[in-house]
């Protein structure tokens, strides 16, 4: 056992440090197709304590730390670019403390969204989360990271918009406070009225400090929830028609996809709109107001509503969605890896065209899906490819293809979500240089030996 | 290996170390070793790794094969359409080991005393139908019923106990069943999940072998993993018997009044074995015998039924032990997520959980605060 197995193991027991070829070859590697890198060893800390402890040693011994979470971005933001440590949270699923009537959850770094869900189900019925559609194993912490999207995205934001405290280990080893918790026993904020420091953490992908509680808001679960499915083949005009669907007030979530599968899906696209209520008469008046607010456009026969069949309503209503998860293995193959840049509905109909182009110069089963973000004041598009993990030249080709959307996403003005490392050197070198300098010297400042998660933001 | 051509398939995303409600963890060699390695997930990966020979048959891999419970959680939790396959391939993986003749100390162990002794306790075979001594429980003679108790029921001092209700209990309400005694042989159901197939199909045709040349046609079982063996993989190797666990013969004999049950108060809930619940289906027929005592409060555990959390003793872990020890260890797990229902006797309807539970029980110093009863022990409470 080396000096620093022995000091991890001293730290966290031995049980959970290993710097065996198995933990190397797993945690070299997320499920997507960025290269691989190993680490050199992984722990798995129970206490914001070890996990201070493991900072400092890292600190002192100048090895890279990498924090992470279930390690579903597959955008390789887990994947230690320069080794060192792994330090896998997830025996850190603790949540602290639910305030019911402030609708508030203190959770710690580990914790899953599926346990999140779960305990509020059982516990709060009238609370939930904006649950994303990654698997129920992603962290909360990690999705606020990436500043993840969920099902009440639409209505309030990015997920990392209901963060309301965060705790974080520093690359000191301190421990810091992020929001009215600094001053105040109560978490409730993440900055306002105060400077807003979490924009220091969040987005940052662990390379200014690992998050090992998260405050977040949550917000009224209603007691029914249905869907709706608005079909047109004008892509012209899908910006009119979330326009028209926000601006009732009465969505939870839109999620418009185009895919070639099945048949019938082809060349349309289909806006899947979720609204809920707390009484048939509130459900069905939101349906109505859904209905009316897109009637124009079935006059105009660019479009309609599709019935949702018994088996397709509860795919849809499903949270997370296990289809999503599905995809990877619609030909047998095991994987899919999508780029889902942040950019404005107004270029969904150049979205949507790039992936079938993309699709078909390179081969590739496809979807597209978009989730709109605010009242339509952005979304993500998810440019998704699905290739099989035995055929490294379907492999190569949807590199090469998801490496074309990078540049596409760029020139259309979008930003990209959970960049890669190399998406993260494009959008350094495309950023204003007074907003660089400033990344630099934050990053410089926060960490000044460059161990957190090292080859992420790096500013030359 | 079998199965090579699925491995690469698998996601890892994790929902098959879950509940379906996301309730908790739900695989036991995750929950004891929280190494995404040691999840079906990063066994799949890591099993591809090898046959690519990207590692090695390192003790560290055998440890992450073996520590498979094969409770058979995620194939009930993964989304994909190989799921039904998952326990089959950890299997398979354990077959090449076998087959390389790299396996672990203890799984080495167990197979060589089935090979040499006919059960993994070394203990002659003229024991094995001790167990039955003082019982009204007769040596098989053509009766209706074969009664199989099997290697843990036939040795493990707590499991003859059970073995002993049971049969004394059928015998009562007026089964007409009979014990192989010092005949019966291995079932091999954890000789095939430990991954030696060839010794598993031998022990399975001198079992069918043996069967048929005493005529027998039906059979009822004390251990879910032999219900398991004989209704999934003797079909397939020219056994085709009628096989009940007993827990099913005990619910229609309540069922149609053949047992007359009086009150028996007590606060208890029911662990569901895997190779009972998840492996056959059989959820039911345990729940509906406690039911139908009067007095008796079910309470269930917050993991049941099909999210039940294994008791860690699946698979071979019974005895080579590989997810004991420590805290994380899934009966002591179990235990206490039984503890916190406020019932005081966890229902078992296995004797390897019995024991694994009894254990767990033991290490967590509950013994003033829980109890581990048979199904067919809370009967017989309910009996006399």
């Amino acid at each position: 056992m080396s000096d620093i197995t022995q000091s991890l193991a001293e730290i966290v027991g031995e049980s959970y440090v290993s710097d065996q070829p198995e933990e190397a070859y797993f945690y070299a590697r997320d499920p997507g197709l960025m290269p691989t890198h190993e680490p050199d060893y992984v722990v798995i800390p129970k206490t914001v304590e070890e996990i201070q402890k493991i900072v400092r040693l890292a600190n002192r011994e100048k090895i890279p730390i990498v924090p992470m979470g279930a390690g579903m971005a597959l955008t390789g933001l887990v994947i230690p670019l320069k080794g060192g440590i792994v330090v896998d949270m997830k025996r850190m699923t603790g949540i602290i403390e639910v305030n019911e009537n402030a609708r508030l959850v203190i959770v710690e770094g580990g914790t899953s969204q599926g346990l999140l869900k779960s305990h509020l189900e059982k516990n709060y019925p009238k609370l939930r989360h904006s649950i994303p559609d990654s698997p129920a194993t992603a962290t909360i912490a990690a999705n606020v990271m990436i500043h993840g999207q969920g099902r009440l995205s639409q209505q309030y934001g990015f997920n990392s918009d209901m963060v309301a405290g965060l705790e974080v280990v520093l690359a000191s080893g301190e421990v810091c406070k992020i929001g009215s918790n600094s001053i105040s026993p109560d978490w409730f904020s993440k900055g306002a009225p105060m400077p807003d420091l979490s924009g220091l953490f969040l987005g940052w992908f662990g390379a200014t400090g690992i998050i090992t509680k998260v405050a977040l808001k949550l917000y009224p679960r209603k007691k029914m929830r249905d869907v709706e499915l608005f079909i047109t083949d004008r892509e012209d005009l899908i910006q009119d028609m979330v326009f028209e669907l926000t601006h009732t007030e009465m969505v939870e979530d839109i999620n418009i996809f185009t895919q070639p599968l099945p048949m019938i899906f082809k060349d349309n696209h289909h806006m899947a709109i979720f609204f809920t209520g707390d009484t048939d008469t509130e459900l069905e008046f939101k349906r109505k107001m859904i209905w009316d607010s897109l009637d124009r456009f079935i006059r105009s026969k660019d479009g309609g509503f599709m019935g949702v069949s018994p088996a397709m309503k509860p795919t849809l209503l499903e949270m997370p969605q296990r289809s999503v998860s599905r995809f990877a293995d619609v030909n047998k193959g095991g994987g899919f890896e999508y780029s889902g840049p942040i950019i404005l509905v107004e270029k969904y109909p150049e979205c949507a065209r790039k992936i079938k182009e993309l699709a078909e110069k390179y081969e590739l089963g496809y979807s597209g899906m978009a989730r709109i973000i605010g009242r339509g004041h952005c979304m993500m598009f998810g440019f998704a490819f699905t290739f099989n993990r035995a055929d490294p030249d379907m492999m190569d080709r949807t590199r090469k293809a998801l490496h074309e959307v990078s540049e596409f996403s760029l020139k259309a003005g979008g930003v990209f979500w959970k960049a890669t490392a190399d998406e993260q050197r494009m959008a350094l070198d495309k950023m204003d240089p007074n907003t660089r300098a400033l990344m630099g010297m934050i990053k410089k400042n926060i960490d000044p030996n460059g161990i957190m998660n090292p080859g992420n933001w790096e500013v030359k | 290996m079998k199965y090579a051509d699925i491995v690469h398939r698998c996601f890892r995303c994790g929902y098959c170390k879950f509940t379906s409600d996301y309730t908790d963890f739900n695989c036991p060699a995750y929950r004891k070793f929280r190494f995404e390695t040691y999840a079906p997930g990063g066994r799949m990966w890591l099993i591809r790794a090898w046959l690519n020979d990207e590692i090695k048959t390192s003790e560290r891999f055998q440890e992450i094969i073996y520590s498979c419970a094969t409770c058979a959680n995620c194939v009930e939790h993964c989304v994909f359409t190989f799921s039904e396959d998952l326990v089959n391939i950890f299997i398979a993986a354990r077959e090449e080991l076998v087959s390389e003749g790299i396996i672990p100390p203890p799984v080495r162990d167990f197979l060589k005393n089935i090979h040499v002794n006919g059960n993994p306790y070394k203990e002659p075979a003229n024991e094995r139908g001790k167990w039955a001594e003082g019982t009204p429980i007769e040596t098989y003679d053509g009766q209706e019923y074969l009664f199989y108790v099997g290697c843990v029921g036939s040795y493990d001092e707590r499991a003859k106990k059970i073995a002993a209700t049971v049969g004394s209990l059928l015998v009562k309400a007026g089964v007409s069943l009979g014990i192989l005694g010092e005949k019966e042989t291995c079932d091999g159901n954890e000789v095939r999940t430990l991954g030696e197939s060839g010794l598993f199909q031998l022990l399975a045709e001198q079992n069918i072998e043996s069967f048929k040349k005493h005529g027998i046609k039906k059979i009822i079982t004390l251990d879910p993993h032999s219900f398991n063996a004989f209704k999934n993989d003797y079909p397939g190797l020219g056994g085709e018997f009628e096989v009940y666990h007993y827990t099913q013969v005990l619910a229609q004999l309540i069922r149609s009044g053949k047992i007359d049950l009086k009150e028996y108060k007590a606060k208890v809930t029911y662990h569901d074995p895997c190779y009972l619940g998840r492996h056959n289906g059989e959820y039911k027929a345990p729940r509906e015998i406690l039911k139908s005592i009067p007095g008796l409060e079910l309470i269930e555990m917050e993991r049941n039924g099909e999210n039940a959390f294994c008791c860690g003793g699946g698979g071979g872990n019974f005895f080579t032990d590989i997810l004991g020890g420590g805290e994380d260890s899934p009966n002591r797990i179990r235990t206490i997520e039984a503890l916190d229902t406020g019932a005081g006797i966890i229902a078992v309807a296995c004797p390897q959980c019995a024991k694994m539970l009894e254990d767990g029980i033991k290490a967590e110093e509950l013994d003033d605060k829980l109890t581990v009863m048979d199904v067919a022990e809370i009967v017989m409470q309910a009996v006399s």
